[in-house]
């Protein structure tokens, strides 16, 4: 621990005379924030759709319009042929194209079979899909709607509510908890926070060491009784004050501006963080002994980031993921983190609840605070 | 050079990166309260020892000890008692020269009133109250090497290592400089420092000069100039200056008795035979030259080490 204490002071004093290191603390964060809160919205509506009606029916009429009244679809143009319809999608003017045939109300009304097309622009796997789904629906719902009337004037139904009236056999209840109205920002701010919180530390000291290296300094204080101890954690506090404060800072932005309540407790939530932040220290810390230059430790670090964001859970779900790489989510700090901070946040999950979390990520980071320490060597070579 | 204890023993110390033998198998004793001027071309080691001897490079073989701490078993236990002042400015450029002292002086577990003291008097030492609150990256090259050298006594080391203290620094700094460390050798301190200069060379009461990673000479300066090598038996050096000494010197290169002549400045450096005269070597260039004179003179550091380096390559390209 020797000269733990003037490290620290003398880093502090780096950060007081270096503004931009603040502004890289405080503001980006809130500017990636706001960027990302509001610009990834994860719910497809208002596909773009162009509609060939060549029955012009008041069936047909009433298809677009259940098409309309679905708010998955939204009419942009109509074709007036079938080259324009095909043309609709490749041109990239719709994603989806509704073909209804001249005979649909025709077979409709004679009770035959009436085909619809719809072409899908698969290019997007996640507008598709619920395309896909909608449409599947809007049919289905349709089919249901004229068998009820023909049920009806049969005087028979395959199930009746307790007023007597025909309905589904089946009446599927779904609840939606912690977020009911399916806000993508629910879901992302939280996860936002930790990935924010990861970038600022990771690029904050990953330059820690390797920019003494470079100025010199290093070699001279290899000269003096520094501890190796002393030096990392006079390296590394600075930093975690300045990165809870910034933690503080992005949930106040969540809170009031993002509008998503801390449902759990703070008080688990803040020691937590601190552990998170020390973890993401002392991986820029390793970078940091692992560099000779500031230009390699930047790479390094943009090379952690990437499988941070990706492999962590932030944007695509774990589950969804092929089995080696679910479990390098595993080594990953931030998946941790992600978990807990969701936890705490969105389900007001308690310690109990978050066990595995909590011992994963302290795992990692005892695993890379004393990787960072033992690699490190007062000795130049 | 038995007189006052030995600060310094370096044992056959031998340090090589990949093939390459940087420091060769070297040996030297430095006493307690030399100043100790290490001579040498570039890349001839001399930075190379200075890291083993502070214990941040691990030798590849061989021994040291400096203020008898061994600084291969044990490179921590030195690091109390001696200071060291790199080549290239090694401050932080964004904190004040007192910050810096700060810094050091808290790295070192100075107590606060010592640190307060230390700081003052260091700033006294090297008269730098006056920049006190300004940043060490805004100080001319001058100043930073005397806030280097402040922040490397902070901590009264009894032994000070100077890489290339005065390299780029202009001539006044360089000779206030040297007054500074002379003051310090005053009271005790041993000072090993590495220089390209001659005249600085000329100061130190101990000098060494390494070629290729070996020591070739090492001793007081007198000791060095009295040297056989340097001015063999039956000859003297004669110094000879004339309006044109580079139209003189293929004249008397080679002629009956010189034998050796390099050009100095102005004037030339010869070796001749005792039989020769003054007269005699002046007579020799008298029709391309005016104003000629000539004198008997000792060797200088600067004609030791010539000698012993053309000695030392005729040796090696021998072998």
């Amino acid at each position: 621990m020797n000269g733990f204490l003037a490290i620290l002071l003398k880093e502090a004093s780096h950060i007081r005379r270096q503004p931009s290191t603040l502004f890289f603390t405080f503001i980006i964060p809130v500017f990636e924030m706001l960027i990302f809160g509001y610009a990834i919205d994860t719910s497809v509506e208002n596909t773009p759709t162009v509609v060939f009606d060549a029955c012009r029916t008041r069936e047909s009429r009433e298809l677009v319009e259940a098409l309309v009244n679905s708010r998955s679809f939204r009419v942009v143009a109509e074709a007036f042929t079938h080259h324009e319809y095909e043309h609709a999608v490749i041109s990239g003017q719709a994603k989806v194209a509704v073909a209804i045939p001249p005979d649909f109300s025709q077979k409709l009304l004679a009770q035959k079979e009436a085909s619809v097309q719809v072409l899908i622009d698969g290019s997007d796997s996640q507008v598709a899909t619920a395309a896909l789904h909608s449409s599947i629906l809007l049919g289905l719902n349709r089919s249901i709607a004229r068998a009820k009337v023909y049920a009806e004037a049969q005087q028979a139904a395959v199930a009746r509510d307790p007023a007597g009236r025909a309905t589904l056999p089946i009446d599927i209840r779904p609840r939606l908890l912690y977020n009911p109205n399916l806000e993508s920002a629910h879901f992302f701010v939280p996860g936002l926070i930790g990935i924010i919180m990861q970038v600022v530390t990771l690029f904050l000291t990953s330059l820690a060491v390797v920019r003494e290296r470079e100025a010199g300094t290093l070699e001279q204080l290899f000269v003096t009784p520094v501890g190796r101890v002393g030096l990392m954690l006079g390296k590394i506090v600075p930093y975690a004050v300045l990165g809870f404060v910034e933690t503080l800072v992005v949930l106040t932005v969540m809170v009031f501006v993002f509008q998503v309540p801390i449902r759990g407790d703070l008080l688990l939530l803040m020691p937590l963080s601190i552990l998170f932040l020390l973890t993401a220290l002392g991986m820029g810390l390793l970078i940091s002994t692992v560099a000779r230059t500031q230009l390699e430790a930047l790479q390094f670090a943009f090379m952690i980031m990437l499988p941070s964001f990706l492999l962590s859970g932030f944007v695509f779900p774990r589950e969804s993921m092929p089995e080696p790489i679910y479990w390098l989510g595993y080594a990953i700090p931030v998946t941790y983190f992600l978990e807990i901070l969701r936890g705490i946040i969105l389900r007001a999950a308690e310690w109990n609840d978050l066990v595995p979390h909590i011992r994963g990520l302290a795992v990692c980071c005892v695993v890379l605070l004393t990787l960072s320490v033992t690699r490190f060597r007062k000795q130049l070579d | 050079m038995t007189d006052a204890p030995v600060v310094i023993d370096v044992r056959q110390l031998s340090r090589r990166f990949g093939a390459k033998t940087v420091v060769d198998a070297l040996s030297l004793q430095v006493p307690q309260s030399a100043v100790f001027g290490f001579l040498g071309p570039n890349g001839s080691g001399k930075t190379t020892l200075i890291r083993m001897l502070c214990g941040v490079l691990r030798p590849t073989s061989g021994g040291a000890t400096v203020l008898g701490c061994d600084v291969v078993a044990d490179p921590e236990k030195v690091k109390r008692s001696i200071g060291y002042m790199s080549q290239k400015f090694s401050l932080y450029a964004d904190l004040s020269v007192e910050e810096n002292l700060d810094f050091y002086g808290r790295i070192y577990g100075l107590p606060r009133a010592t640190l307060r003291r230390r700081k003052s008097e260091l700033l006294d030492l090297v008269a730098m109250h006056d920049f006190q609150r300004q940043l060490a990256g805004t100080l001319s090259g001058g100043w930073k090497q005397r806030l280097a050298l402040a922040c490397a006594l902070i901590h009264e080391p009894r032994m000070l290592f100077l890489d290339e203290p005065t390299a780029g620094i202009d001539p006044v700094a360089r000779r206030d400089l040297w007054d500074l460390l002379f003051e310090l050798a005053g009271r005790g301190v041993t000072l090993f420092v590495t220089t390209h200069y001659m005249d600085e060379a000329e100061r130190c009461t101990h000098v060494g000069y390494i070629h290729l990673g070996k020591l070739i000479v090492c001793g007081r300066p007198e000791q060095l100039k009295a040297m056989p090598e340097v001015t063999p038996a039956g000859t003297r050096r004669v110094e000879v200056r004339c309006s044109n000494p580079s139209a003189a010197l293929p004249l008397l290169r080679g002629s009956g008795g010189v034998r050796d002549v390099t050009l100095f400045g102005d004037a030339l450096h010869l070796v001749v035979e005792h039989a020769v005269t003054h007269d005699a070597l002046l007579a020799r260039v008298q029709g391309t030259c005016a104003h000629l004179s000539a004198q008997d003179i000792d060797p200088s550091l600067e004609d030791v080490f010539v000698a012993l380096s053309r000695r030392y390559s005729l040796k090696e390209s021998a072998a």
